[in-house]
């Protein structure tokens, strides 16, 4: 058995990828106050838009914006629906996932055993990627250097820009955005859209770069557990990104455990990263004040811009 | 722009709270023949391939109530939650475990406990139920954690436990390595209407596990709308702050909820292994743990509209398989409906809580009707100052 531990880090990072483009979508739109739990809906809609659009015949940008499209669609419908029509946050979110995944497999059947004809591949830098331990962070694909970039970014955006301190005031409250003069429901659909545009991005990514090959349901909770990134997170882009090697960590573990063959069931394994989930959930949740503190205040409240 | 605005109803139009659910069945309705249209189908046969060939059998109807049994139940248990704002998704994984804690009782007590073998696998199964919800429970109550993630969560947690035991320790050496237990003998399973006599029923799968749904049913009612507990649940879900000054416990609204549905979606796990199933398998269930959801959201969280949610869900089931195997389209085509059934509804109870109102041209005419402050600031002239 070999010692290194660089393959680990290497799935570890595969793993991460996804969860952090989507969570960092997730987390502007929580910034902008708005709870969509439809992550993994949008993130089936996106990876099956990309798959088709690579199958039948499209590159691999075109592929992306179609990925990219698809989970924005799906944020849109959420958006109409909780922003213009005051429906309950949760509820929409719930019901995006449930028409996300029906779609996707009700499409998807037609694609079930295809093999993507063009995939993401790795780019290493030359010199950086065979550093031993760290190597993998320098041999992404190119989605995994945007989402490096991307935390940044979201970071600059939402500390250091106009638009940034506008977006948060309307998750803070929308009434004083409103009354300072924001078009409080266009920033919001905005933040939304953009988060199902990333979403859509990680659909993609599990579709082209991850699994390459179209199976129904190939997000397998993932968006879930990119929700729960974003308060483990306590709504910090930075976190975001720990959080989400944390967890690529503990899948890739598992995977790890598994090819080693150790004395667990593979099952157990399999199941590491949403117990984890549920104990970092608790762990991060027991201090109410800090979570008071860090949430946007108005998150997942209807506001009317009509009274 | 020419178009409809909102405004905020004095009080919910108690007209709309019927309506609502009609209107999304009828959005869906239409939705679904453009669909079958766009699918190359002919529209009004695939309807009648879809809602009524399905039922329209001793056989048929025996399956639709079958599929609608558990159903309403875990919609029942989801109507009671909800109304306490207690966001428990994570039914579809409670029925795993009220299904495995049934199965063990099956499998070990066969040849031993005679006629109570299946009392016993219904208080396990439910009280299965029960315990996987408990642990949301718990994260919730005690410490603060999102009930929906966390019930989420232990639905894939209690995949992995069924496919542990389906494909490890309880699984049927006589199987082919295929991940099946044992078949249950007869007294570990639901008797038959068939075989009680109904000769209607002769053939048909329908056991007598629907009389649990037929005594929960009014019993969630009588809970909701007749009991003091009940109505403490309903005050914590529509005014936390009153309810905290009231001084009724929030996490015990949290633990009697999450007990509740847990509990029935035990049940439903129950009634589904020592039901149509006859053992414990890794796919056993179309994921009525979700599908629930939607039930109790259509029934407006009112238990005894809950049943006639739950056979409109059950429909979609039956007609997805219908059209896969005469008009050969894929049955997730049921799931699809679903997701829309589902949006059009959170889109028609707007119109409980508003009213539309023709957008007027001008800011003049807003202003007479809001505070100035507010007219002025919607008035159409603003996005080029």
């Amino acid at each position: 058995m070999s010692l290194s531990i660089t393959p680990l880090v290497a799935s570890a990072i595969a793993a991460a990828i996804p969860l952090l483009i989507a969570a960092l979508g997730e987390l502007v739109t929580e910034r902008a106050g708005l709870l969509n739990l439809g992550v993994e809906g949008m993130m089936l809609l996106g990876a099956l838009a990309a798959f088709a659009a690579i199958t039948h015949g499209a590159g691999l940008p075109v592929a992306l914006l179609a990925g990219m499209l698809a989970g924005a669609a799906g944020a849109l419908v959420y958006g109409f629906l909780t922003i213009s029509l005051q429906a309950s946050q949760v509820a929409t979110g719930l019901s995006l996932t449930i028409l996300g995944t029906g779609i996707s497999s009700f499409i998807g059947r037609g694609y079930v055993g295809y093999r993507a004809p063009e995939t993401f591949e790795p780019l290493p830098i030359p010199g950086l990627a065979t550093i031993p331990g760290i190597g993998p962070l320098f041999e992404l694909n190119v989605l995994g250097y945007a989402a490096v970039l991307a935390i940044g970014a979201v970071w600059y955006f939402l500390q250091r820009s106009r638009w940034g301190l506008e977006l948060r005031s309307v998750g803070e409250s929308p009434s004083v955005a409103r009354s300072l003069g924001l078009k409080v429901n266009r920033i919001r659909y905005a933040a939304v859209l953009f988060g199902g545009a990333m979403a859509g991005t990680a659909g993609t990514y599990y579709a082209l770069a991850q699994l390459k090959m179209w199976q129904e349901g190939l997000t397998s909770g993932n968006g879930w557990i990119a929700l729960a990134l974003v308060v483990f997170a306590t709504w910090r882009p930075a976190r975001v990104a720990i959080g989400a090697l944390l967890f690529g960590g503990v899948t890739a573990l598992g995977l790890w455990l598994q090819t080693v063959g150790v004395g667990v069931s593979t099952f157990a394994l399999a199941s590491l990263p949403y117990v984890a989930t549920i104990l970092v959930l608790v762990s991060i949740s027991a201090d109410r004040q800090a979570l008071r503190r860090h949430a946007p205040a108005a998150l997942g409240k209807p506001f009317f811009d009509g009274d | 722009m020419i178009g409809f605005e909102l405004v905020r109803r004095a009080a919910p139009s108690r007209h709309m709270q019927v309506l609502a659910p009609v209107q999304a069945v009828l959005l869906t309705l239409l939705a679904g023949l453009a669909l079958f249209a766009a699918l190359g189908q002919d529209p009004l046969r695939a309807f009648h391939e879809f809602f009524i060939a399905p039922v329209s059998s001793a056989n048929g109807l025996s399956e639709w109530l079958l599929k609608a049994s558990p159903l309403c139940l875990i919609g029942l248990g989801l109507a009671v939650a909800y109304r306490a704002n207690v966001w428990n998704i994570g039914a579809e994984g409670q029925m795993y475990i009220g299904g495995v804690c049934a199965t063990g009782l099956a499998i070990h007590f066969q040849d031993s406990w005679g006629p109570f073998l299946l009392p016993a696998m219904i208080v396990a199964g439910a009280l299965g139920g029960m315990f996987w919800a408990s642990i949301t429970a718990l994260c919730r109550a005690r410490f603060n954690a999102s009930e929906i993630l966390v019930s989420l969560m232990l639905t894939y947690v209690a995949n992995m436990v069924v496919k542990y035991l389906v494909f490890g320790p309880w699984q049927d050496p006589q199987a082919n390595n295929f991940p099946l237990t044992v078949e249950f003998q007869d007294d570990a399973l639901f008797p038959l209407f068939a075989a009680l006599g109904w000769e209607w029923f002769e053939g048909a799968r329908l056991n007598l596990s629907i009389v649990i749904t037929l005594v929960a049913i009014p019993l969630a009612w009588f809970f909701c709308e007749r009991t003091f507990a009940g109505f403490q649940l309903a005050v914590a879900g529509v005014a936390p702050a009153a309810a905290r000054y009231a001084g009724f416990s929030a996490p015990r609204a949290v633990w009697v909820a999450m007990l509740a549905s847990g509990g029935a979606a035990g049940l439903a796990g129950v009634s589904e292994v020592a039901g149509p199933i006859g053992q414990l398998n890794d796919r056993w269930t179309p994921e009525y743990g979700f599908t629930a959801i939607i039930v109790a959201a259509l029934a407006r969280l009112n238990p005894l509209a809950v049943p006639f949610a739950a056979l409109l869900m059950a429909l979609l089931y039956l007609g997805g398989e219908s059209v896969q195997i005469e008009l050969q389209l894929p049955k997730s085509i049921s799931q699809v409906f679903q997701g829309l059934l589902l949006m059009f509804l959170l889109g028609s109870e707007v119109l409980v809580r508003f009213r539309l109102r023709r957008r007027r041209e001008g800011g003049s005419v807003q202003a007479t009707e809001r505070s100035v402050d507010a007219g002025a600031r919607r008035s159409p002239g603003e996005g080029q100052r």
